[in-house]
């Protein structure tokens, strides 16, 4: 309760958090089927209809419902954002621990194994996975995941070298407290503060990554809806039926601004020692 | 050790570990090496006609011995053949790489005239409602993705004055400079747009914490004018996050153009390595993808170099 009343009194968390909520609200909507319209049922006498009061985002080119793809399409950007950065989230924060209190030859082959995945810019490295095992929502998972554990690691490990040096950990050390405690009680419990904010940041990346790889027809497979192909598909109806584009558009906008806004509230009200100028 | 020299000899090992990554990626694709090379061409070979392959390509050998070859003709300029083009792979690579190279620095010359103005601007307003408006629009533009930005400026041109900026053959700058700038433009703004507010928030935060500094405060008290201390006095000290910034996301524009090339429809790497992709032309994914990975860690690896170089308090000996 705490930390909502500190989210909510800083404005960027005010905002953020909102559109956040809204956000998994219309994504567990659209994931269950919670959507004014079948999202693949086809109204062919409507096809390319404007917005009104029975489609409110109009239809597309097959006579779809655009506010029920939407709705299913942030739907699918989250299922893939969330388990991606949740994959990337536990591998991160496993491997950085290990890496941060074992040291020595583990440490140096995890930290290079992470150097070489940086070397790739992320769109590179998600297609070059891609192009290995195939397109399709799992892959996309799988892809975002891997391009974004060292992010973790690092975030991880530099705290957890400083933390095992404090004289806790050895005291801890000292009255016989097992490796497994110290790691998840003293260390882990340490790191919930950075790796909230990297993970609140990582799902704006994440939704950025799943609708660009989908845009490029190499995510989430048609017929299933997703943000990044409803703008490929609007691409040749942009001029006769905008509605295509704006609100796509503006779901992607508005989300990744959403957990942006909120990444940086929760940098500020987490980590007051290294604040960040408002921005 | 100091992180640079740390860094320096980690930098070939790191570039060993990016080709071993590569090498075994393309390897791992569903059916033989033969196959990852013909794609589904591989299917109309005889059994002689891939055993003559097989031993023509060196991939009946162990597969240790396979990464030497390989290697030794990466180091060779060699990086195979493209199924697509039927032709070097570094060739291909050659023939797209200025047109993305162009874009990288059109793209960072479009942030860098937005942005660092923007970021001085709002901190010289600090807490006014024009900051507000500087923080708001750069938030907004992290927030766009490229293609998005993209999409939007093609739909407004071609909606509002009946443009459409993706039609015609792609003009080589050399050969028409102003018809390849005309062409260019509008990528390169589409690019450069969330770099823009990056460079606008990292410029705005180095500005406020150099102005408070003591030095400008003396500055200041002697009398020297308000637009010299900010031009002359603080901005030089608040450029190095941005120049760093700047190395870094000049890196990520080099390999992460694929969306805006595929928008515009330019002939850039980034489109190559999708087209090769979408055509499973694994030789040139693999030689592509090295290509990129090269470019982007020898630019940050510069970068670090020249971050030093610039602050000479910088003693980076707590890196990772």
């Amino acid at each position: 309760m705490a930390m909502l009343r500190a989210i909510f009194s800083h404005a960027s968390g005010r905002i953020g958090g909102t559109i956040v909520v809204i956000y998994i609200v219309v994504a567990l909507l659209g994931m269950f089927d919670v959507t004014p319209h079948n999202p693949l049922q086809q109204f062919r006498i409507d096809r390319l209809h404007a917005p009104n009061a029975v489609y409110w985002m109009g239809t597309d080119l097959f006579g779809r419902d655009v506010a029920s793809r939407l709705m299913k399409g942030v739907g699918q950007s989250f299922l893939v954002g969330f388990c991606s950065v949740t994959l990337a989230t536990l591998a991160g924060t496993v491997l950085g621990l290990t890496a941060a209190w074992f040291g020595k030859a583990w440490d140096a082959l995890v930290m290079r194994v992470m150097d070489v995945l940086l070397a790739f810019p992320a769109i590179l490295l998600a297609l070059l996975i891609i192009a290995i095992v195939g397109p399709g929502t799992w892959t996309s998972i799988a892809a975002i995941a891997i391009v974004y554990t060292p992010i973790f690691t690092r975030v991880v490990r530099g705290p957890a070298l400083s933390i095992k040096s404090r004289e806790f950990v050895d005291a801890a050390r000292t009255f016989g407290s097992s490796r497994h405690y110290i790691l998840t009680r003293h260390l882990l419990l340490n790191l919930v503060a950075p790796l909230t904010v990297q993970v609140t940041l990582a799902l704006a990346w994440s939704l950025l990554t799943e609708a660009g790889l989908s845009f490029l027809g190499l995510g989430t497979q048609p017929p299933a809806s997703s943000l990044g192909l409803m703008l490929a598909d609007s691409r040749n109806l942009m001029e006769t039926a905008p509605w295509l584009l704006i609100f796509p558009a503006l779901a992607i906008m508005i989300s990744i601004l959403g957990f942006n806004l909120l990444g940086d509230a929760l940098r500020d009200i987490l980590d007051p020692k290294t604040r960040s100028r408002p921005a | 050790m100091s992180y640079l020299t740390r860094r320096l000899l980690t930098f070939p090992l790191v570039m060993l570990g990016v080709s071993i990554l590569v090498f075994v990626a393309i390897r791992l694709v569903p059916g033989d090496a033969i196959t990852a090379m013909l794609g589904t061409e591989a299917g109309l070979l005889t059994p002689a006609q891939r055993d003559a392959l097989a031993s023509y390509f060196g991939i009946d050998q162990p597969i240790l011995a396979q990464y030497w070859h390989w290697l030794l003709g990466v180091f060779q300029g060699d990086l195979g053949i493209s199924v697509t083009y039927g032709k070097p792979v570094l060739g291909v690579i050659l023939e797209r790489f200025p047109l993305t190279l162009q874009l990288a620095l059109m793209s960072m010359c479009v942030a860098l005239a937005v942005g660092l103005p923007a970021g001085v601007f709002a901190a010289t307003r600090n807490e006014k409602l024009s900051d507000l408006g500087v923080r708001i629009f750069a938030m907004i533009g992290q927030s766009t993705p490229n293609f998005v930005v993209g999409l939007l400026i093609i739909y407004a041109l071609s909606a509002g004055f009946g443009i459409l900026p993706t039609m015609g053959e792609f003009t080589p700058f050399f050969t028409n400079p102003l018809r390849n700038l005309g062409q260019m433009i509008l990528p390169a703004v589409t690019l450069g747009f969330a770099f823009a507010a990056s460079v606008t928030r990292i410029s705005r935060s180095a500005m406020l914490d150099v102005l408070s500094d003591d030095y400008v405060r003396t500055a200041r008290s002697k009398g020297v004018p308000k637009r010299s201390v900010i031009w002359r006095h603080a901005l030089p000290n608040a450029l190095i996050p941005v120049v760093t910034l700047s190395g870094v996301e000049f890196g990520y524009l080099l390999g992460g153009a694929v969306l805006v090339e595929q928008i515009y429809a330019l002939p850039g790497l980034g489109r190559l390595v999708l087209d090769a992709i979408l055509q499973r032309d694994y030789a040139l994914v693999q030689g592509c993808v090295l290509f990129i990975a090269f470019n982007f860690m020898v630019i940050n690896l510069l970068v670090d170099l020249l971050y030093a170089t610039l602050d000479p308090r910088i003693r980076l000996g707590e890196g990772g």
